[in-house]
This record gives structure tokens, C-alpha cells and sequence, in this order.
């Protein structure tokens, strides 16, 4: 179970090498590579990231932990993250996440503000919002994944 | 008495002015080319005069941040834009990087060229990348156009994390590390990037640098008031019927601009609160709102702050103590865990409000709420803290009794 980058990724790095003074602000690029390559951070792409970036792998686990975008185990269910913040919650995202709650097919999860507070509620699936959300919009979204 | 201002807003409403094409018919860049009219000293001397005020949160003047950063050093300086914009009820540089990308790439030209950087780097939220996209072609185009010739300007993409969005975490994180707030120095300096000088500011305000460049520091001026000059994005969230980012200059009354833009509170109700800048500023109550303006003077006087200008209004039905353990659960997410007070004292609190909200709490836990919004002000590395203090402190100021009645 070993990781390498795709050469297209290779690539964006040696790019991105030129643009920092240090490689190690490459980890969160590199940490990115790796979780859309294979859908979550392997160990394996850990030790890969640490050579890219010269700093110890254990560093590189200790940053790919502090950030909530950054999954270390693989997700099969398709995550659906709704806000959970003030401005959601004034709007209605109570009713959204019980609408959602009976749902087995999707993986839910409450996030903090996305920054739509003025679409409220919204929804992030992917790396796309979905906003001023009602409980029909909600199965219409899933209806098309 | 509600002027329209368009400072930053000007291109929001022209379709597609998110391409270089229809940017540059507006007179995008125009700036560049008059910039060479003054050394980068005088441009730092306009920004001074013009009295622009940092948009990100805190109002920090940007010239006298601008003038820090040393002129003749032998180390390259670095400009680094934030567009974190996790703030709760903020969600106004996203309007900017979507509809006018380039006008903040203009700014960060003018003050590159001011501060005498090579390289900026913005800093923009992970859950942005659909907007990041937008703004990452318009760099392109940009580039291909001939405009970036002597300037990088690398998006760096987050993670998740709001602390990130306070300035020195923000540049831990693009070293790649975690986002460790780090000790403020004693004297005035500037960041540091990897051991380069280094300024960081808002979108809004780079977004803010042409129009000043452009017509002068006086015409800057013209707009807001004498000790908060200039516009803001201003925006509404919650229960308001016309929620969005509308653009205003500083002292207008909060209510003409929640009744002009907002269209006034959602379905005829009555206003109880306000939170008026992002949700780490004190609530304030419908009495205080109706007699506020936006501006920074007149939101401190009432023991709260105008921070991002991003509003978040409530009306009559609101329960109060459920709002502040809201906002304490994203606190005690968000915290970053290194000082002992902030960490211990956002969970604490998060979970004496839960007993107080479950009708299981007692008066002693109200007077605790007290005691840890004590501990948490002043004793932690960075604001986030204080901040949180004084959200608790206000909510037990403005709507005590509601804390009562359910204990
Ligand atoms: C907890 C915390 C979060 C912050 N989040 C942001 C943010 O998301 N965006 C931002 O521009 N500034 C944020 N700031 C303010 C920055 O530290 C910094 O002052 C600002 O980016 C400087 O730019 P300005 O002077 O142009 O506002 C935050 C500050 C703190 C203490
Ligand atoms: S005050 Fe809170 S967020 Fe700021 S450095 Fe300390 S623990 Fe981190
Ligand atoms: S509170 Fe939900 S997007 Fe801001």
C-alpha cells in the first residue's frame, strides 16, 4: 500500500517549490494532493509529504490532525455537511439536519459556519454549497449526486 | 440620507465582470499606470492621509501597518492577503474574489509595489475552493495579459481551521504548520513570514487600495466619518428579509441600513438583537441598535465592536441562552487549545449553558459564566479569548433575565 503522486501532482509541485521560500509550506498543498488522489490521508502519503516537504513525517500527521478538512481514514458514505452556526440556525438548519437525520445513504456531519450566512441554511457537499436550502431542495440536491 | 457608495461594490452588479475583459472595460488596472507618478513612500503617505482602516476585524489603520514595513532591507518583503473569512455572519470577501477578482489583484499590484514585495500569497479558506477558482483564473488571465511581470501571486488554500483567519496563525499556517496563534512582539513590526517582513491585511481593504490610488486619499475621505473614513461592506444575516452584502459608508444608522437594504426584520416581527460584527463582538439590544451607527467609535462606546460589519439580527422569538451555546460550541471547536484559560474556559462554559438551556442549572452557574468570562480576558496569546469574554459578558449584561427565568 504504498503512495506516490501522480505525475500531473509531481508537476504542481515542483511548481509550487518555486514559489515558497521553504518547501515545508508545501504540506498543506501536498496534504490536498494526497486526499483528493485517494479520497483520505494514508500513512504512506504521510512519509511521501515528509520527503517533499524535508520535515519529519511526525510533523506532518501533528498539521494533517489540527485542520477538520483533512481525513486520515477512508469516508463511503458521501458526506453532506451541514452548517450548524448562528445565522443557519436563525434560518431553519435544525429542520434540515432532521430532515437529513433519517437518511441512512449519507454521512452527515454539523460544520461550522461556511461563510453563507446571508443563503442560510446552506449545505457543503463536495467542495460545492448548496444555499437557502429548504427540506425539498435538500432531496433534490441528493436525487442528482 | 442613505447615500450609495460604490468603493469596492462598483463592479458587483455588471455581469461577467469577473472576466479581464469586461473588468478592463470598467477601468480595471487603470491604476497601474498612474501609480508611477509616485515613489512607493508617497503611496504609503496616501494610504496614511486617505485613513483607511483595516476591514478584517480589528480597524487597524493599514498606513501605519504599510509604513512598518522596511524599504531598503536586503530580505525580499511578502504581502499576504487574508481571505479566511470564517468569522460567523461575515461573508463579504467572497463577493469580491467572485464578482471583481480583479480589482483585488490591482490592489495587491499597488501595494506590492508600495511595500516593495516580489511575492503575495492569499490565504483563503479551504471550503472557498469553488470561489478559489474563480479568483485563481483571473490570476491567469492576469498573467497571460502581461500584468504580473514582476509579482507571484500564489493562492494557498486552507483546511478547516478559524483560527487561521487571526493574522500570525494565519502565517504558521502557510509555513505549513498548524495554526498556533504566536506571542504578539512588544513594539510595533511587522509579520513574519519565514523570517521576511511581512504584510497582512483583508481583501477589503487591498480591494479598498485602487479607488484611493485612483481618485485620492481626500475622495476616501468623502465618505464615513472623521475617525472611521471611507465604506465597508457591510451584511445582514438571520432573521432579516433581505439578507446580503450590501456596501455603505461608516455612520449610517444600523437601523436605516437594516431597513433600506435589509428590507427590515422577517415577517413583521419585532427586533430583540443584534450581533453587530461577526459573531466575536458583544450582542447588543433592539434599544441600543435603534440609536447605534456603524462605525467603530460609536460600536465601542456601547461596549461591543463593529468588527467585520457583518450583522447578524434576531427577532422577538429568540432565545437568548440557546444563541450564546451556539456560539459557544463554535468557540470551543475553534479554539486552538494552546493557552489553558481559552481552552478550558470556552468548554467549560459550552457546557454550563447546555445545563442552563435543559432547565438543570442553577444561579451559581450564571455567576460561574461571570468568573470564567473573567479568566478568559487578557491572560491568552492571542484576542480570540477576550473576545469570547466579552460575548458571555454581554449576553448577561443585555438579557439577563432570560438567563434567570430558566434557572
Ligand atoms: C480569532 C481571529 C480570527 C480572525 N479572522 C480573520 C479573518 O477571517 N479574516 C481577516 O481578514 N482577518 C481576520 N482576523 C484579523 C487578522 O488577525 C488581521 O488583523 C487582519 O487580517 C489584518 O488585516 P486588516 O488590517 O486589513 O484588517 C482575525 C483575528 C482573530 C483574533
Ligand atoms: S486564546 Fe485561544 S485561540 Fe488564541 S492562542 Fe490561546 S488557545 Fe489559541
Ligand atoms: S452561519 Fe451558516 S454559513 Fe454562516
Amino acid at each position: 500500500m504504498s503512495f506516490t503522486f501522480t505525475p500531473e501532482n509531481i508537476k504542481t509541485i515542483a511548481k509550487l517549490k518555486t514559489r515558497y521560500p521553504k518547501p515545508q509550506a508545501l504540506s498543506l498543498p501536498c496534504l490536498w494532493m494526497a486526499q483528493y488522489q485517494e479520497g483520505f490521508i494514508s500513512i504512506d502519503a504521510i512519509d511521501v509529504i515528509a520527503e517533499v516537504t524535508e520535515t519529519p513525517a511526525m510533523e506532518i500527521y501533528r498539521v494533517a490532525t489540527f485542520y477538520s478538512m483533512f481525513h486520515l481514514q477512508p469516508i463511503t458514505k458521501k458526506r453532506v455537511m451541514v452548517c450548524k452556526t448562528l445565522s443557519c440556525k436563525l434560518c431553519g438548519s435544525e429542520e434540515i439536519l432532521a430532515h437529513l437525520s433519517k437518511r441512512e445513504d449519507v454521512l452527515v456531519e454539523e460544520v461550522e459556519c461556511l461563510g453563507s450566512c446571508g443563503s442560510a441554511p446552506v449545505m457543503q457537499i463536495d467542495d460545492l454549497y448548496y444555499e437557502d436550502l429548504t427540506t425539498q431542495k435538500v432531496d433534490a440536491v441528493l436525487e442528482q449526486l | 440620507m442613505m447615500r450609495t457608495c460604490q468603493i469596492v461594490s462598483q463592479k458587483f452588479a455588471i455581469e461577467d465582470a469577473h472576466t479581464l475583459s469586461i473588468a478592463q472595460e470598467h477601468g480595471a488596472y487603470d491604476t497601474l499606470a498612474k501609480c508611477q507618478e509616485f515613489t512607493p513612500l508617497e503611496m504609503i503617505q496616501i494610504i496614511k492621509e486617505s485613513g483607511l482602516r483595516g476591514k478584517g476585524g480589528g480597524g487597524a489603520p493599514a498606513g501605519a501597518k504599510w509604513a512598518l514595513m522596511p524599504q531598503d532591507s536586503e530580505q525580499s518583503s511578502v504581502l499576504v492577503v487574508n481571505c479566511d473569512e470564517s468569522e460567523p455572519g461575515t461573508f463579504k470577501d467572497r463577493q469580491i474574489i467572485t464578482k471583481d477578482p480583479h480589482l483585488l489583484i490591482e490592489g495587491i499590484l499597488l501595494t506590492c509595489y508600495a511595500i516593495k514585495a516580489q511575492d503575495a500569497y492569499v490565504y483563503i479558506r479551504g471550503e472557498y475552493f469553488q470561489f478559489q477558482k474563480v479568483l485563481q483564473r483571473a490570476i491567469d488571465e492576469a498573467e497571460e495579459a502581461g500584468f504580473l511581470k514582476n509579482i507571484n501571486i500564489t493562492l494557498h488554500r486552507g483546511a478547516g481551521a478559524y483560527i487561521c483567519g487571526e493574522k500570525s496563525a494565519l502565517l504558521e499556517s502557510l509555513e505549513g504548520k498548524r495554526g498556533h496563534p504566536r506571542l504578539k512582539p512588544k513594539q510595533p513590526e511587522p509579520e513574519w513570514y519565514f523570517g521576511q517582513p511581512t504584510l497582512v491585511n483583508n481583501v477589503e481593504t487591498i480591494a479598498s487600495v485602487p479607488f484611493i490610488i485612483q481618485n485620492g486619499a481626500e475622495a476616501y475621505r468623502a465618505f464615513g466619518t472623521e475617525k472611521s473614513p471611507g465604506t465597508l461592506l457591510f451584511a445582514m444575516s438571520g432573521h432579516v428579509q433581505n439578507p446580503g452584502v450590501y456596501e455603505a459608508e461608516f455612520g449610517v444608522s444600523m437601523m436605516d441600513y437594516i431597513n433600506h437594504y435589509g428590507g427590515g426584520i422577517k415577517n413583521g416581527k419585532a427586533l430583540k438583537a443584534v450581533i453587530p460584527g461577526g459573531a466575536s463582538t458583544g450582542v447588543i439590544t433592539a434599544k441600543e441598535a435603534e440609536e447605534v451607527t456603524l462605525d467603530y467609535e460609536a460600536l465601542r462606546s456601547m461596549g461591543s465592536a463593529l468588527g467585520t460589519g457583518g450583522m447578524i439580527v434576531m427577532d422577538e422569538s429568540t432565545c437568548m441562552v440557546s444563541v450564546l451555546k451556539n456560539l459557544l460550541e463554535f468557540y470551543h471547536e475553534e479554539s486552538c487549545g494552546q493557552c489553558t484559560p481559552c481552552r478550558e474556559g470556552t468548554g467549560w462554559a459550552n457546557t454550563l449553558l447546555g445545563k442552563i438551556l435543559n432547565k438543570r442549572g442553577s444561579s451559581a452557574d450564571i455567576n460561574q459564566l461571570l468568573e470564567i468570562a473573567d479568566t478568559m480576558n487578557g491572560k491568552t496569546i492571542c484576542v480570540f479569548a477576550p473576545a469570547v469574554s466579552s460575548v458571555i459578558v454581554s449576553f448577561l449584561t443585555g438579557f439577563r433575565d432570560e438567563f434567570e427565568v430558566m434557572v
